[in-house]
């Protein structure tokens, strides 16, 4: 049994855990309004957002279509065998296109963008913090969140859906390469049962699913690098937690959106 | 002129200002000096708007810093110009593309007379024209903190501030920095706020020193007048005494 004590303390502890988690969200809510909000205030910057669509979107494709391509293979390996067991191989391709669309494209994308971009994202920012870079921007009269923020943001909204999209292609044609080609699905049925199957909400899903967790990601990655304190051993912490706090929240919104959009 | 008025500023309960009263005066250089840690470089970020006080007034020409907000701070900004300590030149651009980064953000000049400005400040600063090719990782201690100073320059602000401008550097190059600071100081007549604690090289360039210790000024005069200040605080300081280091 505990004690009265113990218990006041764990209370304690978990009111001030509680009001940390509250106050963080408060504070990169906030950090994201000014962020996207300076994207309508000139300067307009667009070569800077075209140079970090480069750096989030074109440098994470190969990645995403690696991922996408295996993804879309296991799908059809394992949707295979289990839809013969019913007689039902011919549903093969809209199996895995529902996958791919609806859960696995936008999630595994996020994953892989948080991985990749986000992680460079914040030691990014982060080293320009401790280095005092954003500080000089600062006495340029430049507004660091304009001109590192801003763009990473803009560019997270304009990178992820694209490359779910990408993600989700390249799966579908995964899945041919091992239904079709290797284990004999016809390709019409495979195709066909795409087209019945997929109707518009699942793609709108899909999209509003990417557009929502590119944002997160690069929020969360622009955030953490922007506070990011003592030193090396603070960025890499920071890019640790852009990383972990990214892909919680990838998959808390999934199942939000997911209940939202069935 | 920039007047320093009960200056306060604590981190986390402790206290690193406390109190500060200081007067700079226009075109000359005045140094800070004091050990490691006394606060003197969250001072100088008191004076640009980067850190806040807890209480008092940092007037520059009348308008209190620590009270403006928006276009009207962000106008007060452009009249300043900060060295920082590591140099805090942008790694993803080229030694010319610092330099040429204020003019590009804050003028309307045109990229031929962009690249003549700059090549101006690098001679100035005895760097070729081939060093602006050069990305800061490629570049020695010394020839960051010249090129930091060439991007401070290259608006000819009316205030400069240096951020311990020497850290790190061998004496020649010191020399070097120190000779270059009175140098730009002597062709362009900028106000100068160096905070530094290179005993005696400071004093060849400052006009007037101030010491800052527990969070207070305990002197203020000429080179000399502190040179021969009665504190002994003061001369403890000046000749690196180790009990006053471990104070």
């Amino acid at each position: 049994m505990l004690s009265a004590e113990s218990m006041t303390l764990f209370l304690r502890l978990l009111g001030r855990w509680f009001l940390n988690v509250v106050r963080e969200a408060g504070s990169m809510m906030l950090f994201l309004l000014e962020g996207l909000g300076l994207a309508f205030v000139p300067p307009f910057r667009p070569r800077r957002i075209l140079e970090e669509v480069q750096l989030i979107g074109v440098k994470s494709t190969m990645i995403v279509i690696l991922t996408a391509a295996f993804t879309g293979m296991v799908l059809a390996l394992q949707g295979y065998y289990t839809l013969r067991k019913y007689g039902s191989e011919g549903a093969l391709g809209s199996a895995v296109a529902l996958s791919l669309i609806r859960e696995m494209g936008p999630v595994l994308t996020g994953i892989m963008v948080s991985a990749r971009a986000g992680s460079a994202v914040t030691a990014e920012i982060g080293i320009m913090r401790i280095t005092e870079q954003l500080d000089a921007l600062d006495t340029m009269a430049v507004s660091p969140m304009q001109y590192v923020v801003m763009p990473k943001l803009v560019a997270g909204l304009i990178a992820v859906p694209l490359l779910t999209a990408i993600f989700d292609v390249v799966g579908i044609l995964g899945g041919y390469l091992i239904g079709v080609v290797l284990l004999g699905v016809s390709s019409g049925s495979y195709f066909s049962g795409m087209v019945q199957s997929v109707v518009p909400l699942d793609i709108n899903g899909g999209i509003v699913k990417s557009v929502i967790f590119g944002l997160t990601i690069i929020l969360v990655a622009c955030f953490k690098g922007y506070y990011t304190e003592h030193g090396a051993e603070g960025v890499s912490r920071a890019t640790n937690q852009t990383v972990v706090l990214s892909a919680v929240l990838i998959l808390a919104w999934d199942y939000i959106l997911t209940s939202f959009f069935m | 002129m920039i007047e320093i008025i009960d200056l306060h500023k604590s981190f986390n309960g402790q206290v690193v200002l406390d109190g500060i009263n200081l007067t700079i005066p226009k075109g000359d250089i005045t140094v800070v000096i004091g050990k490691s840690g006394v606060g003197k470089s969250v001072l100088l970020k008191h004076l640009v708007g980067l850190l806040y006080p807890d209480r008092g007034q940092v007037l520059v020409d009348g308008q209190d810093i620590t009270k403006l907000k928006g276009r009207r701070l962000q106008e007060l900004k452009k009249r300043f110009a900060v060295l920082f300590q590591g140099g805090a030149l942008f790694d993803s651009l080229t030694v010319f593309e610092n330099i040429a980064f204020p003019l590009r953000e804050k003028t309307k000049l045109s990229e031929a007379e962009i690249t003549r400005r700059v090549h101006v400040r690098l001679a100035q600063m005895n760097l070729t024209p081939e060093v602006g090719d050069k990305y800061p990782a490629e570049l020695s201690g010394g020839m960051k903190k010249r090129v930091a100073l060439a991007r401070a320059m290259i608006q000819e602000p009316e205030i400069i501030l240096y951020d311990e401008p020497v850290t790190g550097l061998d004496p020649p190059m010191t020399s070097t920095v120190f000779h270059l600071i009175k140098k730009t100081h002597g062709e362009s007549g900028y106000t100068a706020l160096v905070v530094a604690h290179d005993i005696p090289e400071v004093f060849q360039i400052a006009d007037h020193v101030a010491m800052l210790h527990k969070g207070r000024i305990i002197a203020y005069g000429t080179p000399e007048e502190i040179q021969r200040h009665p504190d002994p605080v003061v001369q403890s300081f000046l000749h690196g005494e180790v009990d006053f280091l471990e104070d």
